[in-house]
């Protein structure tokens, strides 16, 4: 990660193109991380987003928070709606019809819209090599629905279709690898990112954008009302998923690993589990598999990175 | 001046896209729609049609990249069957909805299970309710034409509504037929450029696909609807302005000495030419029938349907999808409905036959006729029946 | 000012119910869902901007002195600005009634 001056917040963009106003949660970590992301992308932007918290939050009718052309369709197409978009722009400007801009067209969807529900129609078009920027808004269930277990819910977190009881530790399976399925289909950009981390977040969807091709940006959105943390620890908890290795920040160019930031020594999964209601149930045995698990996968990024 | 060739429909139908100028193809090959996609790659990969083509990787997908590409104002084509048609299903009411105009041809094939990729209209019944223009064809001639009609149609900034074109899987799809093709200048005439009035452009950023809650959702859909009666004036009008330049005549409900008949039998679809061979024999033998076609079926031609059958005292329909535990033929029970308010109507009775791509032939529709005469006189302690079922 | 939702007639919608006025959710005033409101002390801020950063609203603004506070008409409370702030220049008091 660059340094930078303390001072740099008032260098970014003003103009709120993810306008206030929006229903989100108090404290919503998602919030943050779309209103960033916008900050990096600007105005010639067309953004299709999947069903899920943004969407909903952003697009009571007849208000809307998007200051930037957006459309909504259904749950699982984002990606496939994005194709058809940059197909139908490329061709209007080839014959003519509007004038030659460079429009990225940007898909955003959460962790259910991206790795499960959303997968092939992801998969689809990154295969097929279209010109589009893949957010994913990752906050670890179906959070708009009402805190249900996604792909992505980390092992032994407690959701409400995979609670924690007398027969259940809670999530049963590990966190889906969604960065690295984006990488195995070879597109030039991936990318992990956390709005704790607010410039390196803005810098990675910048440089996602500025591809010619499929990128792809994982960003982990801390949520209070899912993750069972007070409101204002948001972006506290996305810090501590950064520094305890559960959420490494990194890049993936071209084939090539890259980590975005390394510390000498993790912190202790316990720091970060510790603040969240989801993971209070959870034994000695299962948070020293998970610490063990994250070291592991820690050791072995930085030597795909080296 | 046009000529006359030769030509399989799914090519056809390629042909009639390339005049058209479509912007972007999003497509999913499946039985027997292949050749109507594979033929498009053909004309974009030799630069003779020149348009982006997607192959995306199901339909559900196709139908969704069609909803992008024409929200952003690009001319939209795509091609289905089948499961198909039933794996965009939830796709559909969004197209419609959303008012994003488009073009799909349907080759008609039967729904699994058991797996069969042959023709019948379950594919095409099982999408009623989705808010699309419906249209039904009965050979190659038509089927060129009224795709061409259908770009026409959708993009009218007083319809601005997707268009669905359901031709026989197989029976249309796959024969070669003489088609008259219209010149690229009668075309370009015919059909004007394709401009969406609020297209997603960051000069003017819009938002699409807000969600509405149950307060709004009543007026959205009434909205929906008004629009989707209104289409059949612009219908009308396309094929009358269709009929002036190309010399060919097009009805929401075709009549074939129907005027005078006592009895009628309804067909939609490829397989009305061969109930006119039977149509025509049993003339000849003095009895007073006729037929009746389908062509517009959404918006639903209420009053062409009723004019059509008043004066009949028998109304056989024949179906070819079925819908089961109800009333057996889903167009029996559409023209039953139409014709519940009217003082004056024809006995109705219902068969069900064709399914799964079986023929039926000239001597078949006589009997179903015959049938239709007997049942409406005796009655039955059946809703339908399924014509020609072994025992 | 845009007809709230229970007022509009199916003539009101625009065509595919598209909404057509960019970012016209700013009308709503989702201040009223705090119960805590942040208190920004300009004699400690050293105008770094953080606060404003890390918002989920976006709604930390910057006066002509430089000094940032949060507008009340959208601040729903939840306290990140303090949490965040470098030199402790904010404290949450209670929402009065």
């Amino acid at each position: 990660m660059e340094n930078y001056a303390v001072y740099v917040p008032r260098l970014v963009t003003r103009r709120e193109n993810f306008a206030p106003g929006h229903r989100a949660c108090i404290g919503c970590g998602e919030a943050l991380a779309v209103r960033l992301a916008c900050k990096a992308l600007g105005q010639n932007i067309i953004i299709a987003n999947a069903t899920g918290c943004m969407e909903i939050v952003s697009s009571p009718l007849p208000y809307t928070s998007w200051r930037v052309p957006w459309i909504h369709t259904l749950f699982e197409n984002t990606a496939a709606v994005a194709s058809g978009i940059e197909a139908g722009l490329k061709m209007m400007m080839k014959k003519g019809r509007i004038a030659q801009k460079d429009i990225k067209v940007v898909a955003m969807a959460g962790d259910g819209g991206t790795s499960d529900i959303g997968l092939q129609a992801l998969s689809g078009a990154m295969e097929r090599g279209h010109d589009f920027l893949y957010l994913c808004f990752d906050n670890e269930a179906y959070m708009n629905t009402g805190i249900q277990r996604s792909s992505a819910t980390p092992y032994g977190a407690a959701t409400t279709t995979s609670p924690a009881g007398k027969v259940s530790i809670g999530q049963f399976s590990w966190k889906k690898d969604m960065p690295a399925i984006a990488a195995a289909h070879n597109i030039p950009y991936v990318a992990t990112a956390c709005p704790s981390y607010p410039f390196d977040l803005m810098a990675k969807v910048a440089k996602g954008a500025a591809v010619k091709g499929p990128a792809y940006v994982h960003i982990l959105s801390p949520c209070p009302t899912g993750w069972r943390c007070p409101t204002d620890l948001s972006v506290r908890v996305g810090r501590l998923a950064v520094e305890t290795g559960m959420f490494p920040l990194y890049e993936v160019e071209n084939g090539k690993y890259k980590l975005s930031l390394d510390f000498p020594k993790l912190r202790p999964v316990t720091d970060y589990m510790k603040l969240q209601g989801r993971f209070r149930h959870l034994s000695e045995d299962i948070i020293s598999e998970i610490q063990q698990r994250v070291e592991k996968e820690y050791a072995r990024l930085k030597e795909k990175a080296s | 001046m046009a000529k006359r060739v030769g030509i399989e429909v799914s090519l056809a139908i390629g042909e009639v896209v390339k005049l058209a100028n479509a912007d972007v193809v999003a497509a999913y090959p499946i039985t027997p729609q292949t050749h109507i996609v594979e033929h498009l790659a053909e004309l974009v990969a030799n630069g003779e049609l020149d348009a982006q083509y997607i192959p995306v990787e199901s339909e559900h997908s196709a139908m969704s990249a069609c909803l992008g590409s024409s929200a952003v104002g690009a001319r939209t084509f795509t091609a289905t069957a089948g499961q198909g048609l039933e794996l965009m299903h939830e796709v559909l009411y969004v197209a419609s909805a959303m008012r994003l105009p488009m073009v799909m041809a349907v080759a008609n094939r039967a729904l699994s299970a058991p797996l069969s990729v042959w023709g019948d209209q379950s594919d095409a019944m099982a999408v009623r309710d989705t808010g699309w223009i419906q249209l039904f064809v009965e050979n190659g001639q038509e089927t060129v034409d009224n795709v061409l009609c259908a770009f026409r149609i959708s993009e009218d900034p007083r319809v601005l509504l997707p268009v669905m074109v359901h031709l026989d899987g197989f029976y249309i799809s796959h024969v070669i037929e003489p088609v008259v093709f219209p010149e690229q200048s009668q075309v370009d005439q015919f059909l004007p450029p394709f401009k969406y009035p609020v297209p997603l452009h960051p000069d003017k950023p819009v938002t699409m696909g807000a969600f509405a809650m149950p307060v709004i959702y009543s007026e959205a859909k009434k909205a929906q609807e008004v629009h989707l009666e209104a289409a059949k004036g612009v219908i009308l009008e396309c094929w009358k302005e269709f009929g002036k330049l190309f010399g060919r005549n097009y009805s929401p409900v075709e009549r074939y000495h129907s005027d005078d008949a006592r009895v009628l039998l309804l067909t939609v679809g490829g397989f009305s030419e061969t109930a006119m061979t039977a149509v025509d024999k049993m003339r000849g033998e003095g009895k007073g029938v006729g037929l009746v076609r389908l062509r517009l079926w959404r918006p639903f031609p209420f009053a062409e349907l009723r004019q059509a059958v008043k004066n009949a005292e028998t109304l056989v329909v024949l179906d070819r999808a079925i819908s089961f535990g109800g009333p057996g033929g889903p167009i029996c029970s559409e023209v039953k409905a139409a014709l519940y308010g009217e003082d004056k109507r024809p006995r109705v009775v219902g068969f069900v036959g064709g399914l799964g791509g079986r023929d039926i032939t000239p001597a078949g529709f006589e009997e179903i006729i015959n049938k239709g005469i007997e049942i409406s006189q005796k009655g039955s302690d059946q809703e339908f029946e399924i014509y020609g079922v072994r025992e | 000012m845009t007809k709230p939702e229970g007022e509009l007639t199916w003539r009101d919608l625009e065509i595919g119910s598209i909404v057509t006025e960019p970012g016209n959710a700013s009308q709503y005033q989702t201040g009223y869902w705090r119960s805590e409101r942040p208190l920004f002390d300009s004699g400690k801020c050293i105008k770094c901007g953080i606060c404003y950063i890390f918002c989920p609203e976006g709604c930390i603004e910057q006066n002509t002195e430089g000094y940032f506070a949060a507008n009340l008409f959208y601040c729903k409370g939840c306290g990140i600005c303090v949490r965040e702030c470098w030199p402790r220049a904010i404290t949450m008091v209670a929402e009065e009634e």
